[in-house]
């Protein structure tokens, strides 16, 4: 049933209609409104038979799920940003007890400074978690991946992130086919744990491992991660057989058959940059575009298949590994290592700065004329930055940069208005 | 209602067994059927008041759920020692997530036990004190607050011993830890305000409230079994002498968690909705010094350069819980129920 | 469940790890030896015993009594219980009531029919036994348990020795003597009363006895030559006694003054005040602190009307007056006269002076040797005329119906040795359970039960039995407060606090065992046993 609904509204009708058992999480902009959503539904019974439990703090939120998702419940929660650093210990040790826990990721920058905007920052924060990644596109990819992540979760044993962006998607109105119960019922069969505390068959959860074997328990979570590259697909594709739709999946190439520029990225901004590739194709440009829906584990051969016939590839990310460089052109450097391409990193939408197609187009033609450097930063204010760098250099008590660039763009700003006036 | 104590039976109810009463009237750890939650082969040291505890407690709270539990169970010696791979030491369905975690957990399992219909299976949350009254505390404190259907228990030491002794916010004044030297001219542990996290748990108003200690099984068991009778959040505050730790001899281990609760300084009571209902007086007030001296975390008051001063501020301390609880008892000792002997007989 | 690697493990593995291999010491259990049985000169078994009474298990309690004593029913009236002063429970409260106790049972017994022992298989050997005191009696039926014959000798009229005439019948009734006597008499026996054995050798060799058992006693009351008119009567305190017991008391007279300081003496003055003497004073020479006379004994005299002239001798006695000297305790605390003199009036002077043994019997007895008036004996009892054994009064040790009767069950153990040819070798006595080594923090507070009296008035002038036995419920609540000092009394202490679970419980009265795989030596459990009846000993390494 397609409707007009907001992202979030979205992602919490198709969470409900997984049938989570506990359901719990600490709100954090801009993950408010899949939680409340949910909330309601469970508070009006709507949602039944599920536990809504408030917590005082993410920690506790991804702990709750830890131990409800351990006694043999389908458990789901929701963060961004700070609340998944604060409850990072529980995300490691969820993904190493092998529990199968779906996670709303409403992505978001992280703080100092503090920041409620989009960008990648924090999924990048859990990429070596141990959590699968997923990243949507759209609101209906969301709300789709939620149905897949269930379902990979509980037949893996292994937690599932599934990253939206923040506002950008989250408080979008736009159009999503909802599915119906019996749908997803049909696609998501009852929880059946690998391993439950259970008096009738009592086990010990959560032993101390040492050098004897630790490394073999990595080891085995990375097969577990290897087998979900052959399964994610094949989800995809009995949800494609269900729906109809293209949700999932590893990677989503799109016009990259005879391209020789293929731009890459995760989530929201797939929609912006295909509209910038429209308008260079319809000039005659060789160029598409690489999405990757599944970015941990990293389809490696997928990438790679994808990126063959490419001589340039830009990566447009919206993280950014400070003193490295973009934290997914590592990995596609990776995926097309040994092979003559030519890569670059262009860091995007940070703290949530919009991506315009306009700035977009300016770097692809760059990257076309062969002047793009292997990193760059989309819509820096040099200018900013250099009076910035200067202050530091003449004075050791400068204060605190952000509030530095704020008051001289403020203060900037009138300049200019003054000038006009 | 703290148990009465059964007398005249020679031990009376001190002891752990004893062949004169009837079975109803008998620990659990004198059942040879026991569950023996923590079974042998654990890698605690000898004498552990952990160990103990955590048996006495568990074994206790099986009997009353009738073998219906599960635990979840914080990081520290209880868990290290009790599950090294390849081997654990548990009987009882058991979950090690984090430090700092354990009642969060152990709500998740409630939840999901409620969810499932499976309310006969009672959830059993434990830690240590520093993962009950320092990095626990939070998620503690909002297990409390929301009144989620799990009985935690506090395994408390004194102190970070499974990272190697060092002070915990309920580490005792005056105490060497490693963090708190017997150096310079406050020697050991701050006199500070003390974290006394039974009367914080009874600030949330909760079902149940309860200290106990090692050294009386029988009052602790009845603490758990009356607990395990109750719902929603429940905590009890065990004090279980760490050896190691405290540096007091192995075989000390009860007997010095009596002289903490026989000198005042461990108040044991039981609280229900936040109101004190009983507490276990003191049957041999002894002085602090006495119990001071069998550990050598307070080696430093005594020997060579001693401190009568810190002895003197450990006795005010010991003076005003004896104060605040009224655990001394001026009411004679009633005179024998001899009926009560006799009814053993037949 | 199929669990995953490393993550997940499966319940009680860790039995796999023998922790054991940590302990440098390891406990071992132990009986040790009780103080109240170290101390009953009986030998009774007493910790054991009351461990059967506190399940109110009256007849096996009675059963391990009567191993080692025949006469409970006796000795819980008479006995002045060294046991009690020795019981480590003094510490705490006060001693268990053992004697009121060991009453009880004795009296339950006699009531309701319990029978001794079997005698043992007949040996075909034969034994005398001159003397039917609380020695010779005890000896005759250990002698039965062994199966041996006994030929049970005494020039008296009756059996029982100083037990019918000596202790008076408000302390010891006489059914309840009757009672124990006959039960042992039930077990078989060859009785001759009025019977006088003047010579050893000869009586042994006239029935072919294999050994004899010399439990004579001392029958003569010490005389001493005291001035007196020949209006004056004076008599030894055993002879009045005996003659009260024979139903023939002499008269007296209204006022009865006793000469001496032992339970004779007092025993003397409370039977004066039952036979109607208005007053009855003990002649004392030393004072108070020096008296040998049981507490208990004194007490009730003195609830009983009986008063004392301490620090005084009798120098004559002139008529109905009684000329008494003032003494005074010099350092030693021994008596010296201060020539100041006092009078008394008197009916009668009675001396409770002690008793002497008469051993003419013994005269022809080669080997023999007579110092201080009694019989010196090996350890054995053995005197030195082989096959010759005494005891009791008779020979050097003090002079009490219990020492007897351990004399007795000593010398019948001694006997069957003889007899049979065999040499005993000597068995460790187990280490004291001294009171440092309780714990006695797991004891139930519990004050002593005491026996009820009669009422003074009731008691002066009857021979109904003054000290009153315990009620049943008295007596399990005294049976209870025994700390059963150096024996396992299964309470379960060490199987409930061992951290390790090493302690395995047997159950069933069959005690508990150590896991050594499991047990690291932390020794909790020595600590926390309440009895003391586990020791840690250091591991071979
Ligand atoms: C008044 C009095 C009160 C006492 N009160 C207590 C008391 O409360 N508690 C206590 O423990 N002790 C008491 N005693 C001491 C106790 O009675 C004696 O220590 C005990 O009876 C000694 O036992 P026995 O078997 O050696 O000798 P006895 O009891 O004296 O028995 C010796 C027997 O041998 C017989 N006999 C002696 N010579 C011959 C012979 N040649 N041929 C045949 N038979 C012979 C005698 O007739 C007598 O029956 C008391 C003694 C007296 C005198
Ligand atoms: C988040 C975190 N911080 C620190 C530690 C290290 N650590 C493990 S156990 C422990 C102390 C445990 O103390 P307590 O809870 O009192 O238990 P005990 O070992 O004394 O029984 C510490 C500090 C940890 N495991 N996790
Ligand atoms: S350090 Fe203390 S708490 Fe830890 S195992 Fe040893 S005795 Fe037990
Ligand atoms: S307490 Fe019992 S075993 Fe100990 S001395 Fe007294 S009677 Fe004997
Ligand atoms: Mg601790």
């Amino acid at each position: 049933m397609l409707r007009q609904i907001e992202g979030s509204r979205a992602v919490a009708e198709t969470v409900a209609l997984c049938r989570p058992e506990v359901v719990c999480a600490y709100p954090i902009s801009p993950q408010t409104h899949i939680i409340e959503a949910v909330g309601v539904m469970v508070k009006s019974g709507r949602l039944s038979p599920c536990e809504y439990i408030n917590v005082e703090s993410e920690f506790a939120a991804m702990s709750v799920s830890i131990g409800a998702s351990a006694a043999g419940a389908r458990a789901y929660t929701a963060t961004a940003s700070q609340g998944l650093l604060f409850m990072l210990e529980a995300v490691y040790n969820a993904s190493g007890l092998g529990l199968p826990i779906v996670m709303t990721l409403a992505n978001r920058a992280i703080g100092a400074p503090i920041n409620i905007w989009n960008d990648h920052g924090d999924a990048m924060a859990a990429r070596d978690a141990g959590w699968i990644q997923l990243f949507a596109e759209t609101n209906q990819e969301a709300a789709d991946l939620h149905v897949q992540a269930f379902r990979l979760a509980e037949e893996l044993s292994v937690p599932v992130m599934v990253c939206m962006d923040g506002f950008i998607l989250t408080h979008a109105v736009e159009g999503v086919d909802l599915m119906t119960q019996e749908e997803v019922d049909s696609f998501l069969p009852p929880y059946e744990p690998r391993q439950v505390l259970d008096p009738d068959d009592p086990v010990s959860i959560g032993a101390m491992v040492g050098p004897e074997a630790f490394e073999e328990v990595r080891y085995l979570a990375h097969l577990r991660q290897l087998d979900a590259l052959a399964l994610i697909p094949t989800i995809a594709e009995s949800f494609a057989t269900l729906t109809g739709r293209d949700s999932g999946g590893l990677v989503h190439p799109y016009r990259t058959d005879d391209a020789e520029v293929i731009v890459v990225a995760l989530g929201s901004v797939l929609g912006t940059i295909k509209d910038a590739v429209d308008a260079r194709r319809a000039r005659g440009e060789r160029i598409g575009v690489l999405g990757i829906t599944t970015f941990r584990p990293f389809p490696r051969d997928g990438v790679r298949d994808a990126l063959a016939g490419a001589s340039r590839v830009v990566v447009v990310e919206k993280a950014f590994s400070v003193g490295g460089e973009g934290v997914v052109l590592t990995d596609v450097a990776m995926a097309v290592g040994g092979r003559d391409v030519t890569l670059h990193s262009v860091i995007a939408g940070l703290g949530g700065r919009p991506i315009t197609q306009r700035a977009l187009e300016s770097v692809l033609e760059r990257a076309s004329r062969g002047d793009l450097e292997r990193l760059t930063f989309l819509d820096l204010d040099e200018a900013a930055v250099s009076r910035e760098r200067s202050r530091i250099a003449a004075a050791r008590r400068t204060g605190p940069s952000a509030e530095n660039v704020l008051y001289d763009r403020a203060t900037q700003g009138s300049r200019v208005a003054q000038e006009q006036s | 209602m703290t148990k009465r104590p059964v007398r005249f039976y020679q031990v009376g109810s001190f002891a752990v067994g004893n062949r004169l009463l009837t079975d109803d009237q008998r620990t659990v750890q004198s059942d040879p059927n026991r569950t023996n939650s923590i079974d042998s082969g654990h890698r605690a040291c000898q004498g552990c008041g952990e160990a103990l505890g955590a048996r006495y407690a568990l074994d206790a709270a099986m009997r009353a759920a009738a073998g219906r539990v599960v635990t979840v169970n914080a990081t520290g010696c209880l868990e290290v020692f009790s599950t090294p791979y390849p081997e654990t030491s548990w009987r009882v369905p058991w979950l090690h997530s984090l430090f700092g975690n354990a009642p969060a957990v152990a709500t998740g399992v409630a939840a999901a036990l409620r969810v499932k219909g499976r309310e006969d299976v009672r959830v059993v949350g434990q830690a240590g004190d520093g993962g009950t009254v320092d990095i626990g505390f939070g998620t503690l404190s909002g297990m409390f607050e929301r009144n989620d259907d799990v009985l935690f228990i506090c395994y408390d030491n004194e102190g970070y011993m499974n990272t190697g002794v060092q002070r915990s916010a309920a580490t005792p004044p005056a105490a060497r830890t490693a963090t708190t030297d017997a150096v310079g001219p406050e020697p050991g542990n701050v006199f500070g305000q003390g974290k006394d996290l039974p009367r914080i748990a009874m600030a949330h108003d909760i079902a149940y409230v309860a200290t106990a200690t090692v050294a009386d099984l029988h009052d602790l068991e009845h603490k758990v079994e009356h607990a395990m009778t109750l719902r929603g959040a429940r905590y009890i505050h065990i004090l279980v002498p760490c050896p190691l730790g405290w540096g007091s001899a192995s075989s000390d281990t009860i007997k010095v968690a009596r002289l903490a609760k026989e000198s005042g300084l461990f108040p044991v009571f039981e609280a229900e909705n936040g109101r004190v209902t009983s507490v276990s007086p003191i049957r041999r007030r002894t002085p602090v010094e006495e119990y001071l001296r069998l550990q050598r975390r307070y080696a430093h008051l005594f020997g060579a350069h001693p401190r009568p001063d810190i002895v003197t501020r450990l006795q005010e301390i010991a003076d005003e819980n004896i104060a605040r609880y009224g655990l001394v008892n001026d009411e004679t000792e009633e005179i024998p129920v001899l009926e009560e002997a006799k009814e053993m007989v037949h | 469940m199929e669990t995953p690697f490393g993550i997940t493990l499966d319940v009680g593995s860790s039995r796999a790890n023998h922790t054991g291999s940590w302990r440098v010491e390891r406990p071992v259990y132990v009986d040790r030896l009780p103080p109240c049985n170290d101390a009953c000169p009986a030998g009774e078994n007493i910790q054991g015993w009351l461990y059967h009474a506190e399940s109110g298990d009256y007849e096996s309690a009675w059963r391990a009594l009567v191993e080692e004593n025949p006469l409970p029913a006796i000795m819980g009236r008479v006995c002045f219980h060294p046991c009690e002063t020795a019981c480590n429970r003094v510490r705490v409260d006060d001693a268990v009531g053992i004697n009121a106790v060991e009453r009880f049972l004795g009296d339950l017994a006699i009531e309701r029919g319990w029978t001794l022992p079997e005698p043992g298989a007949d040996t075909g050997k034969r034994i005398l036994v001159v003397g039917s005191g609380p020695a010779g009696l005890s000896a005759t039926y250990h002698l039965r348990r062994l199966g041996h014959a006994v030929h049970l000798v005494d020039s008296s009229h009756q059996l029982g020795g100083m037990m019918r005439y000596g202790i008076p019948a408000y302390r010891l009734p006489r059914d309840v003597l009757d009672a124990e006597i006959a039960r042992i008499l039930a077990m078989g026996v060859e009785v001759t009363l009025d019977h006088v054995v003047d010579d050893v050798e000869q009586e042994r060799r006239d029935g072919s006895y294999d050994a004899v058992f010399l439990a004579v006693g001392a029958q003569i009351g010490h005389r001493v030559s005291i001035p007196a008119g020949d209006s004056s009567r004076v008599v030894d305190a055993v002879t009045f006694l005996h003659q009260v017991a024979d139903d023939d008391p002499p008269l007296l007279g209204r006022r009865v003054v006793v000469y001496g300081g032992g339970d004779t003496a007092f025993d003397a003055a409370r039977t004066a005040r039952r036979l109607g003497a208005t007053d009855a004073v003990i002649v004392y020479r030393r004072n108070r602190e020096h008296m040998p006379a049981n507490e208990e004994e004194f007490a009730q005299a003195l609830g009983e009307g009986v008063t004392m002239r301490w620090l005084s001798t009798v120098n004559r006695f002139e008529g109905e007056r009684l000329v008494l000297e003032k003494m005074r305790l010099n350092e030693a605390g021994f008596p010296e006269p201060t020539g100041e003199l006092e009078e008394l009036d008197a009916d009668a002077l009675v001396l409770a002076l002690g008793q002497d043994t008469d051993l003419s019997l013994l005269e022809r007895a080669p080997g023999v040797v007579i110092r201080d008036g009694v019989v010196e004996v090996a350890p054995t009892m053995m005197t030195g005329d082989a096959g010759v054994f005494a005891g009791g009064d008779a020979v050097p040790a003090d002079r009490t119906a219990t020492v007897a009767v351990g004399h007795g069950k000593h010398a019948a153990r001694s006997i069957d040795d003889y007899v049979n040819g065999r040499v005993r070798e000597a068995v460790a006595r187990h280490e004291l359970a001294s009171f440092d080594r309780l714990n006695t923090w797991y004891y139930s507070d519990a004050p002593r039960t005491r026996r009820p009296e009669l009422e003074k008035i009731r008691r002066q002038d009857t021979f109904d039995e003054v000290v009153q036995g315990l009620t049943e419920e008295n007596a399990l609540f005294e049976a209870r407060r025994c700390l059963s000092c150096g024996n396992c009394f299964e309470c379960d202490n060490c199987f409930g606090v061992c951290p390790d679970n090493a302690v395995i419980k047997l159950g069933g009265g069959e005690r508990y065992e150590i896991d050594y795989d499991f047990c690291k030596g932390c020794g909790i459990c020595v600590s926390e046993c309440p009895c003391g009846a586990i020791e840690m000993v250091p591991e071979k390494i």
